[in-house]
């Protein structure tokens, strides 16, 4: 290791590192220990372009599709079409140079390694670094299947790996802004009479409507001039749900009555003991408080993105939540729940308010396995009128 | 004592009513009851020191916070936030309200349990903890960290009203950290070979792990391993208890949670640099590797969220410069849409890849503004128009959109995200 200043100064002589300043201290200190091999083989797992760093295994088109359909469906849909906001995965072709192009693994990835990389790494979400190679494979292959670019029998094994051809491999150019920006816009900027005539406004913000307000209200705006704008996009408006502080509120400043401007905080003060009473059923007898069901819908905003309720809610990424309170778990035959909930409604267990609430504080500890990708709601409160207003808008 | 009249809101709306009187000159007044009477805040005793052992921003100041944008995304677990610039001054980002992007959710991850390898083309592949990156040497660094995606909504067309949305995934730190090259002379770089063509490999311990690729120049050149900022721990958000700082480069190769550095061959091409943070052209084809961000600015008052309220006479516009390429050394501001520009005050100077205030002293009287900013850095890059961002690029390229901002101030001092002809 002592030689290391000689490597970089010989490395700076021919390259553009010449004006690297070489640190003082040239020594290496003896700080850390040495990494073992299986700390090592626990953590690189990186996969490179041409398949270095694959472990054995394999994975067929077939098996991917049932394993896709487990982990990933949810939110990538059954054929990788992508469902509500989520990316799509297969598709897209010919649209790169169109207006908002799709950029699918098949459009736009230039490399089958980055695929598996991503889904072994960081796959499912709320879930990562659970599958096993053969799993990765074969997720891999109905990907590549998918998008058409392998065949119904094919096995996707560090030994295919050369066989299959990314159709935008050669689709990517190293950055040219050198050449193509900074040559032109590097001079002395215009101080007067730069343009050519007075500017005229083209279009405004206020046309689209898309800013959250700042009261903590929902965005309101037309969902087709959303999608005309945002369709297709990775920061694509597929859906307008949520409001500014319901995701955005800094936690400690919620937990501070008088910072509280929000109408939520103001219900949730003026309310400050009902959570309190774990009754089972609080408005049995007068009907719900339209302060708490006012407050839970707000709460459910944030699970809004993948649950509907109320007059015709469908499934989306995840079940639609009419007779929630009283339902057995997996109880909707059109829904492909997450295998542990299966389990739990064969096994009898039915949504209560105790079972509702202990899951909504903490669902991936209540359910082990849960493809929801909630991390759980914090205040008792909230779990309470959350509660309450399904029951409400169930009705 | 009358909270409603005490709220910056208040002053404002007050001052406000007044402002026709201030338009004519200095106003003749009545007697200020705030002055003639005595308050309560005059006369009672305040908190106790043991009151708040860590403090939170005044209750009057609770509008300056991130703000989400929730349609841009489908989880907020993956998702980003913005930094309230419009109500910001100085330079330096407050952790608290400086914008998060994240992957797979802000974890905790505490020191004690934090690693950090090194490993791949090294002469010697270790195991550091948390203690053990403290024995380094380490320097103190003021850098800007944009997301690549800032202004990203703003392609197609003037989209989002204020300046937190449109240039707000943006902070600006001093960052407290050790060079990256020192930890990977630490290891040996022997095993490398020939540094020119080798790269590094980061990655954090998140259920992302947000791979990057960084070239061996830039890797021994500026890049620090940081685990302080503004003389603090990084926020759990921003990841603790350590994260990569890139200077001048986009936020997401600043890996947060960083727990392993590995010496490559080559590129690893991962999700993050080849699906995303790549700019597509007109043609279809796509740019890759544009890691720098080139030189940008945008005014922050008076901007959509923050109107001129006081009325006619002097104003003071300011905003934020900066570039990846190193110092700001120029702005110029507009007020008619980019036809006549004026040079405005760069405060204090610059550090290099790092944000610069600046100021333009002026008087408005109602007259209709189109107000832009125009920053040049020390290479003489000069920020483009959006027209000219599109002559080269066309509109699908969604990162890295550094085009100058503008915002139309009408008569009664409001001001619109605004695109002109």
């Amino acid at each position: 290791m002592s030689n290391c200043p000689d490597i970089l100064r010989a490395a700076l002589l021919g390259t553009a590192l010449t004006t690297l300043a070489l640190p003082a201290v040239a020594e290496p200190l003896g700080l850390g220990r040495a990494a073992t091999p299986e700390e090592i083989a626990a953590w690189d797992v990186n996969v490179m372009p041409d398949g270095t760093g694959l472990p054995p295994g394999e994975g067929d088109v077939w098996t991917g599709d049932e394993v896709f359909a487990e982990y990933c469906a949810s939110c990538h849909g059954d054929f990788a079409e992508g469902r509500d906001a989520w990316p799509k995965l297969a598709g897209g072709f010919g649209s790169l140079d169109k207006v908002d192009p799709v950029k699918t693994v098949g459009s736009f990835w230039p490399y089958v390694s980055t695929v598996w990389d991503y889904v072994n790494r960081s796959m499912p979400f709320g879930g990562a670094g659970n599958l096993t190679p053969d799993e990765v494979y074969a997720i891999t292959a109905y990907i590549l299947y998918s998008n058409d670019l392998v065949d119904e029998d094919f096995v996707l094994s560090p030994e295919t790996w050369d066989q299959v051809e990314m159709p935008n491999v050669d689709g990517f150019i190293i950055d040219d802004r050198a050449e193509a920006e900074y040559a032109v816009w590097r001079a002395e900027p215009c101080m007067t009479d730069c343009r050519d005539a007075p500017a005229t406004i083209n279009r405004r913000a206020s046309d689209v409507g898309v800013t959250p307000a700042d009261d903590g209200t929902m965005v309101e705006s037309p969902m087709e001039a959303l999608l005309a704008k945002y369709g297709g996009t990775e920061w694509g408006a597929e859906r307008v749900s949520g409001s500014v502080y319901m995701d955005g509120r800094p936690d400690e400043m919620a937990a501070m009555p008088e910072a509280a401007e929000t109408e939520a905080v103001q219900e949730a003060n003026a309310e400050p003991t009902a959570p309190a009473a774990a009754e089972p059923e609080p408005e049995a007898e007068t009907g719900p408080d339209p302060v708490v069901v006012a407050a839970g819908e707000k709460v459910f905003k944030r699970c809004s993105a993948c649950h509907a309720v109320g007059d015709g809610a469908r499934n989306k990424s995840g079940p639609q939540l009419n007779g929630i309170i009283g339902r057995p778990v997996a109880a909707l035959e059109d829904f492909r729940y997450s295998k542990v909930f299966t389990t739990l409604g064969e096994e009898g267990q039915v949504w209560d308010m105790d079972s509702l609430t202990e899951f909504l504080a903490n669902p991936r500890a209540w359910a082990k396995g849960t493809k929801m990708s909630f991390a759980g709601l914090k205040s008792e409160y909230d779990i309470h009128a959350v509660i309450v207003y399904l029951e409400a808008a169930s009705d | 004592m009358s909270d409603g009249n005490t709220t910056r809101r208040g002053v404002l709306r007050g001052a406000l009513a007044g402002s026709a009187a201030l338009a004519a000159g200095r106003a003749a007044a009545e007697s200020d009851p705030l002055i003639t009477e005595l308050q309560d805040w005059t006369s009672f005793g305040g908190d106790p020191i043991t009151a708040r052992p860590y403090g939170l921003p005044i209750r009057f100041e609770a509008d300056v916070i991130r703000r989400n944008v929730p349609w841009l995304t489908a989880d907020p677990v993956s998702s980003i936030n913005f930094t309230p610039i419009h109500a910001l001054e100085g330079t330096i980002t407050p952790q608290g309200c400086a914008f998060e992007r994240h992957h797979s959710g802000a974890i905790e991850l505490a020191k004690e349990n934090y690693r950090l390898m090194i490993n791949g083309l090294v002469d010697q592949p270790l195991v550091f903890s948390y203690a053990d990156l403290e024995r380094f040497p380490r320097e103190n660094h003021v850098y800007f960290c944009e997301c690549a995606a800032n202004t990203g909504m703003e392609w197609a067309g003037a989209q989002l009203n204020g300046a937190q949305f449109t240039h707000g995934m943006l902070h600006n730190m001093e960052y407290t950290g050790i060079p990256m090259r020192t930890l990977l002379q630490e290891a040996g770089l022997g095993a490398a070979g020939d540094l020119a063509d080798k790269w590094i490999y980061v990655e954090g311990a998140d259920a992302s792990s947000n791979g990057r690729s960084i070239p061996m120049e830039k890797a021994l050149d500026d890049v620090l391993v940081a685990f302080k900022a503004n003389g603090e721990a990084l926020r759990k958000e921003h990841g603790y208890p350590v994260r990569l700082v890139v200077p001048g480069w986009e936020g997401n190769m600043w890996v947060k949670w960083l727990r392993r550095i590995e010496v490559t061959d080559g590129p690893v091409e991962s999700r993050e640099e080849t699906s995303k943070y790549t700019d597509v052209l007109e043609d279809g084809t796509a740019r890759k590797w544009t890691w720098v961000m080139d030189a940008k600015s945008v005014i922050t008052s008076p901007s959509p969220q923050q109107p001129i309220t006081h009325g006619h006479g002097p104003v003071v516009i300011t905003g934020l410069a900066w570039s990846g390429h190193g110092k700001i050394t120029r702005v110029d501001v507009s007020k008619d849409g980019g036809m006549t520009w004026e040079t405005a005050r760069l405060d204090r100077g610059s550090d290099p890849k790092a944000l610069a205030r600046f100021y333009l002293d002026t008087e408005w009287n109602g007259e209709p503004w189109l107000l832009q900013s125009r920053a040049m850095d020390e290479t003489g890059y000069v920020q483009p128009t959006k027209a000219a961002l599109r002559e080269v690029r066309g509109e699908n390229s969604v990162y890295h959109n550094n085009c100058i901002q503008t915002w139309a101030i009408a008569a009664d001092g409001s001001a619109e995200n605004v695109e002109l002809s």
